[in-house]
């Protein structure tokens, strides 16, 4: 098992397409940094407009933990499709090379090899989300410096103390790295119909956005399928910027407004990321490999 | 590794495989004793990379026995396939990586550390040794055929199990494959399965012989007993057939006579054609060609095609000791 993902991490990271997804993300990533770098205090004042006009605000607004949380937001919704380039390829892609005969003539299992295959995506899956991490967070930190953090929400806004930040940024990357996996256990699962890489790319971010209108779409029938669709547990990672508040309107350090939200979640996109690895395996063990 | 008494590498019993309302393989029962290079015949899509996809587990059977080394392949495939290398049709490996790279990256996946120089002793087997850290994307089809036997052998496997070796490779490299295979077999005592739609391929390096049409088997013989030079098979045709045969007839070629629409055929030792030539003019038979065929060319070629193209000579005695129609 240890052999078989060894290399399946040595395949993936000695292929191109890998680093697509990479440099994708230091291009998107520098844009935004560069773009609030040039015009960021005329963005914070027409963000800041109406709170203005009631609120005396001082520090820097526009510093590396805000630069990060804006970042994350338009980002998270594109990860996925650099997830499925790689995820949704795994099986498919070996298919149409032609290896995936030679490796099934191997004395390995094929539960083990489907398990590599997808602890492989999700190695991939994690360092890309590290790769966000290093350059929106850190390098954010040091081109922006850092600050309290003031989020607006719907209704209200949010001040974080500076000191109660960075585990924020930990929880929502590790919650990320579970919405992310659950996007490659999907691809993952998909790979195993085709034997080309692109309609498993296709059809991974079909589902995605199909999901993503009904989850954010208020229609009563679609309610009720709601709380079962992962996208609309895919965005949650926010609730870690959603601070309780005390009788003074004063955000209390160390927590978390709605934790309950946050773990129910985690555990709806674990069962999915299960359940989808869980029928690669009953698939793939019964599969005839014909390519 | 232990395997029984009669030293059995394959034993195949009453395999059958459906796809949906298709049977690709239809009771077929067969098997390879150690050290043989065993001829797999049939015509494309008569059921052969069905068989030997099953045979590596690739497939699963709808029913049958498939044993490897004495042991059921259904519960003991691991340990089976650590004594099997295999080219499967076209030797597709990891274009993005190098001839050495592949070679060990398939050394690890078969569960041997394999040495820089047994890799490179390994490339050298095969005549890849000077491109050893080329991509494989820059390969030519020989090229990667080549790569693919060697990642084959590089666990040094009891079986080789090679599907149409030969498809799309040039001459020289279709000869390669054929010397390879006989040194495999002759030098290094290895077991050789393997495929071809091409009787005259496996005419020149098979000791055991199966052809197999529609899933089903035809005949399994030893290749002594399919390739017996005396039962090859004259083709004569002469301005007037009618009276060729006839002379024929009154002739000592009586008894290896037989006639068809075509012409007039005769089934007889491949040292006699001389001779027979010498009669046919003697016997002022105008003569228009005279065309040997090996027997079991003819009889390979009507009993695996739909259309009848040759009359061929049908030999009972194809039914020996070691040989079985079916």
């Amino acid at each position: 098992m240890f052999t078989l993902f060894q290399t399946e991490l040595y395949k993936i990271f000695r292929r191109p397409r890998t680093y697509i997804a990479f440099a994708a993300i230091t291009a998107l990533i520098t844009i935004v940094q560069l773009g609030l770098k040039m015009d960021g205090k005329e963005y914070a004042a027409f963000v800041m407009a109406d709170l203005n006009n009631t609120f005396q605000i001082d520090g820097k607004i526009i510093n590396g933990y805000f630069v990060c949380y804006v970042v994350l937001q338009l980002l998270l919704v594109h990860v996925p499709l650099l997830i499925a380039l790689i995820a949704a390829d795994m099986i498919s892609g070996e298919a149409n090379m032609g290896t995936l005969r030679l490796l099934l003539t191997k004395p390995v299992g094929r539960t083990e090899f489907i398990l590599a295959k997808f602890l492989a995506a999700t190695v991939y899956t994690l360092l890309l989300l590290v790769w966000v991490a290093v350059l929106a967070l850190f390098v954010s930190m040091w081109l922006f410096g850092t600050d309290d953090m003031f989020l607006l929400k719907n209704s209200y806004a949010v001040q974080i103390e500076r000191v109660d930040i960075f585990w924020r940024y930990a929880g929502a990357f590790g919650f990320a790295a579970l919405a992310m996996t659950t996007v490659a256990a999907l691809g993952f699962f998909l790979s195993q119909f085709a034997e080309n890489s692109i309609g498993p790319i296709v059809a991974t971010m079909s589902v995605i956005i199909v999901c993503t209108i009904l989850s954010t779409m208020s229609i009563p029938l679609f309610n009720k399928i709601k709380p079962y669709l992962f996208t609309t547990h895919m965005v949650a990672w926010k609730e870690f910027f959603d601070v309780k508040v005390n009788d003074s309107n004063e955000t209390i350090r160390g927590t978390i407004q709605n934790p309950d939200k946050l773990i129910r979640s985690s555990l709806v996109l674990f069962f999915h990321i299960v359940a989808f690895v869980g029928a690669s395996v009953y698939v793939f063990k019964k599969k005839d490999v014909l390519s | 590794m232990l395997y029984t008494m009669m030293q059995q590498i394959i034993q195949v019993e009453g395999l059958r495989k459906e796809f949906g309302s298709l049977t690709a393989v239809n009771n077929l029962s067969f098997s390879v004793a150690q050290g043989d290079v065993y001829g797999f015949l049939g015509q494309n899509g008569a059921g052969k990379s069905t068989t030997i996809r099953m045979l590596l587990t690739l497939i699963a059977p709808t029913s049958g026995k498939i044993e490897l080394f004495g042991m059921p392949l259904s519960s003991r495939r691991k340990e089976i396939l650590r004594n099997v290398g295999a080219v499967i049709e076209k030797p597709d490996v990891y274009k993005y990586l190098s001839a050495y790279e592949n070679l060990k990256l398939f050394a690890r996946l078969s569960g041997v550390r394999v040495q820089h120089g047994q890799l490179m002793d390994q490339l050298e087997m095969v005549g890849l040794a000077q491109r050893a850290h080329d991509k494989v994307g820059t390969f030519s089809q020989g090229m990667k055929q080549r790569l693919g036997i060697g990642i084959a052998l590089v666990h040094n496997p009891q079986l080789i199990v090679l599907d149409e070796p030969t498809n799309g490779l040039d001459p020289q490299g279709i000869a390669d494959i054929r010397n390879l295979i006989l040194r495999l077999s002759r030098e290094m005592h290895k077991t050789v399965l393997v495929s071809s739609h091409l009787l005259s391929e496996i005419e020149q390096i098979a000791t055991k012989v199966l052809i197999i049409d529609k899933g089903k088997k035809i005949v399994e013989g030893t290749a002594s007993t399919l390739f017996d030079p005396a039962k090859t098979v004259v083709e004569v045709q002469a301005l007037d057939n009618e009276e060729a045969f006839r002379l024929l007839q009154e002739s000592t070629w009586a008894g290896a006579l037989q006639q068809n629409r075509k012409g007039v055929l005769l089934q007889l030792d491949r040292q006699l054609i001389p001779q027979l030539h010498k009669d046919l003019v003697a016997m002022n038979i105008a003569l228009v060609s005279l065309q040997p065929r090996h027997s079991l060319e003819d009889y390979f070629l009507r009993v695996t095609t739909g259309n009848q193209h040759v009359d061929a000579w049908q030999d009972e005695n194809i039914v020996s000791g070691d040989t079985q129609i079916n």
